[in-house]
């Protein structure tokens, strides 16, 4: 069947079960847009600046674990999707983003609205193409799902010129894609699991250190029974978040920088870790010198470059978490042998002193809301079930700490890049995908306002987030280090000149709050969730100079913390 | 440390951007890199001289591994191979001085390839030492032009980087 580039794409499209494009138009993609326009099985979602449709992609596919979509024009919509792809990238999220080019005779000669697409992208994507020829659309689309979706998964672009989209040829569109230059490691080297199960049954003070590569492989199963199998403590990454059950007596809360006491603790005096999906990053690991002095270190990951990246392990597989994990628990349950029962029962009493330590205490008498407080009241009223995305800085922390997640895919935010203006585009992508669940995003006054645009694209798909503002009139975060390392100089950390984020809302055809007293906190929130097909922009006006806590300053190690 | 590696990739527009751009970008050191087309057309060779510790030229070669046009990677001085660079040097050649260089070019097996009234144009090949001998034989105040091509690598023994 002979069809223009155009309509290639949209078939490669429907042929990967695509559901929902993000994207915005513009000169090089208007080809595309009448395609799209003209079928009805791929739903367009029209956002307000190309940034936000990346995010919407990245995060319908961190919810839903499949590919997420964006389209946007060339030059200057590829340059406002760069953030999004570089935010995709550093967390490893699979997602496909086509991008219109000038056309094939054009290229290089700084044409209207052309930059170097793939040259600018070539650092921030698992990687990218270049489509000259019509007759390469379809099979280059193929390997773009495929890149992205398997091995360590990742962003892939497809730069497609204009005369590519109306250029005619037969599609066809492969069953199957092999390239001969990328074969990623499925399975785990059965002698490197059989040493690390013996390492295992050898520990007395075990960690089990779990990162995002556990949900982004849908292994928390998996996870779970190596966790039962064995009764070693867990704690997890910022993204590894709810592939752990956050209401375990087995889990210790995050670990890292804002990581919790006996978590941190517990990694700093473990004689065996194991790291599962982790890639020892320095907001975890702190001082590399300091790091874990006593452990031996299993890592399992998919990618041979996380292993030994900065932290040298003494047992590396490599493979998908989720099979390395199947591999572990079986030979652990064939081994049929035990770790030293006493010496972990004498583990877990230190693991109960450390927790007594009570280190994400805060003032519960305050007549100011404190910024925990809202977010545990989140966690209570939505019981625990919610998606919840974030931007970046403290109310991200707090959200990571206080919302205890059960389920993964359920805790979406920028982890690796920390890209302010996240948040409520991502929720748009999770509220698309899971229409009747309810999407919390929880921001702040200086992130939200990155990509507010987005409130219009709510209005227009009825997508009913729950806006968690948590307003302290500062870019929380910087003031904090401000605070902590600066002697209090508060350069350009202060938010003046905010808006009426009440108004803001109204004006965008929402409804808007705002809560100043802790004790309208539950009920604004329980009135807000009671307007199910409404979005609602919450402003909390929260205590200017809380501080998030524990915390371990640069340079120091994991036993080394900053406490309440 | 001073490491060769050797690298198959897909003969691609792009793939050398790659190549390097991971060299810039992660701050690893580039101290020559060749590329071209080998017999079969689809696929480059590349060698790359890199200098680093144990642990950075283990990341480099992940790394490599993980780009997704880089087909095959094998770290040459990892066992015995061969390196050659080829330089081309034009030099001063007049006078008395003029048969010196000549006997130097015999000396160093290089091949005079182009004669003026005043200079040769030469040609020698060799590993890296041998060429810095060459040139320091010669003089700097002689030498007019030099291009080195950079190393080409292979492995010694029976063992080979194909497909």
């Amino acid at each position: 069947m002979e069809l223009t580039g155009a309509e290639i794409v949209a078939e490669c499209l429907k042929k990967e079960g695509v559901e929902y494009i993000f994207g915005y138009p513009g000169g090089a993609v208007l080809h595309l847009y009448d395609v799209l326009n003209m079928q009805e099985s791929i739903k367009h979602i029209l956002v307000r600046h190309e940034q936000g449709a990346v995010h919407a992609a990245d995060g319908y596919a961190r919810a839903t674990g499949r590919p997420g979509v964006a389209l946007v024009t060339s030059g200057p919509g590829v340059t406002n999707a760069v953030t999004g792809i570089a935010t995709a990238y550093m967390d490893s999220i699979p997602m496909v983003i086509l991008t219109g080019q000038v056309p094939t005779h054009a290229i290089g000669s700084d044409a209207f609205q052309e930059v170097d697409t793939v040259g600018i992208t070539r650092p921030c994507v698992k990687h990218n193409f270049l489509v000259k020829d019509v007759s390469e659309l379809a099979e280059t689309i193929k390997k773009a799902f495929y890149v992205a979706s398997s091995g360590r998964p990742g962003p892939v672009l497809v730069d497609i010129p204009k005369d590519v989209q109306a250029q005619r040829f037969n599609f066809s569109y492969p069953d199957k894609i092999e390239l001969r230059s990328y074969r990623p490691v499925e399975r785990g080297h059965p002698g490197q699991i059989r040493k690390a199960a013996e390492l295992i049954l050898t520990a007395e003070r075990p960690m089990i250190y779990s990162g995002g590569g556990v949900v982004l492989d849908g292994s928390s199963q998996q996870l779970r029974e190596f966790a039962q199998i064995t009764g070693f403590p867990v704690t997890s990454t910022l993204m590894g978040l709810g592939a752990f059950p956050g209401t375990s007596q087995q889990f210790l809360g995050m670990l890292g920088m804002h990581g919790t006491y006996e978590a941190n603790m517990g990694m700093h005096h473990c004689d065996v870790l194991i790291a599962v999906g982790a890639r020892f990053d320095d907001r975890v690991v702190g001082n590399v010198k300091k790091f874990c002095p006593n452990a031996q270190i299993i890592h399992i990951d998919i990618d041979p470059s996380s292993i030994s990246k900065t932290v040298r392990v003494d047992i590396p597989i490599v493979g998908s978490v989720r099979n390395v994990l199947t591999q572990l628990n079986k030979m652990l349950q064939e081994l049929d042998r035990k770790p030293d029962s006493g010496a972990l029962r004498a583990w877990w009493g230190q693991i109960a002193e450390w927790r007594t330590t009570d280190c994400l205490r805060y003032d519960r008498t305050s007549a100011i809301i404190k910024p925990q407080y809202v977010v545990e009241k989140v966690y209570e009223i939505t019981k625990g079930d919610a998606y919840v995305t974030s931007d970046v800085g403290q109310h991200q922390m707090w959200a990571a700490q206080f919302y205890k997640f059960d389920k993964p895919n359920r805790w979406i935010n920028s982890g690796g890049l920390g890209t302010m203006g996240f948040g409520l585009p991502a929720a748009l992508g999770v509220q698309l995908a899971f229409p009747d669940e309810k999407v919390c995003c929880i921001t702040g006054e200086a992130s939200i306002i990155m990509c507010i645009q987005e409130l219009s694209t709510a209005l227009q798909y009825k997508l009913p987030v729950k806006i968690i503002n948590l307003n302290n009139r500062y870019m929380g975060m910087v003031r904090q280090w401000q605070e902590f390392f600066y002697a209090k100089r508060y350069a350009m950390s202060y938010m003046e000149a905010l808006p009426d984020f009440v108004k803001l809302a109204e004006s965008f055809g929402h409804v808007g709050m705002r809560i100043d007293k802790p004790a309208d906190v539950e009920s604004a929130l329980k009135e807000a969730f009671a307007l199910k097909d409404r979005l609602v922009f919450m402003d909390f006006i929260t205590d200017q100079e809380e501080n998030v806590y524990p915390m371990i300053p640069a340079g120091a190690g994991q036993n080394e913390m900053i406490l309440v | 440390m001073r490491h060769i590696i050797a690298i198959l990739l897909e003969n691609e527009s792009g793939a050398l951007s790659r190549v390097s751009g991971l060299f810039s970008a992660r701050g690893y050191n580039i101290q020559s890199l060749t590329v071209a087309p080998t017999e079969d057309a689809s696929l480059s060779r590349m060698t790359i001289v890199t200098t680093g510790s144990d642990e950075i030229v283990e990341q480099i070669l992940k790394q490599l591994n993980k780009l997704i046009e880089v087909v095959k990677v094998v770290l040459l001085t990892e066992g015995d191979h061969i390196e050659r660079e080829l330089i081309l040097v034009k030099t001063v050649a007049k006078g008395a001085h003029r048969e010196e260089v000549k006997r130097l070019a015999d000396i160093f097996r290089g091949r005079i390839l182009d004669v003026t009234e005043n200079t040769y144009t030469i040609e020698v090949t060799g590993n890296g030492a041998k060429l810095d001998a060459f040139l320091a034989a010669i003089g700097s105040e002689n030498i007019l032009e030099v291009v080195r091509t950079g190393v080409s690598g292979i492995a010694r023994g029976e063992t080979a980087l194909r497909l």
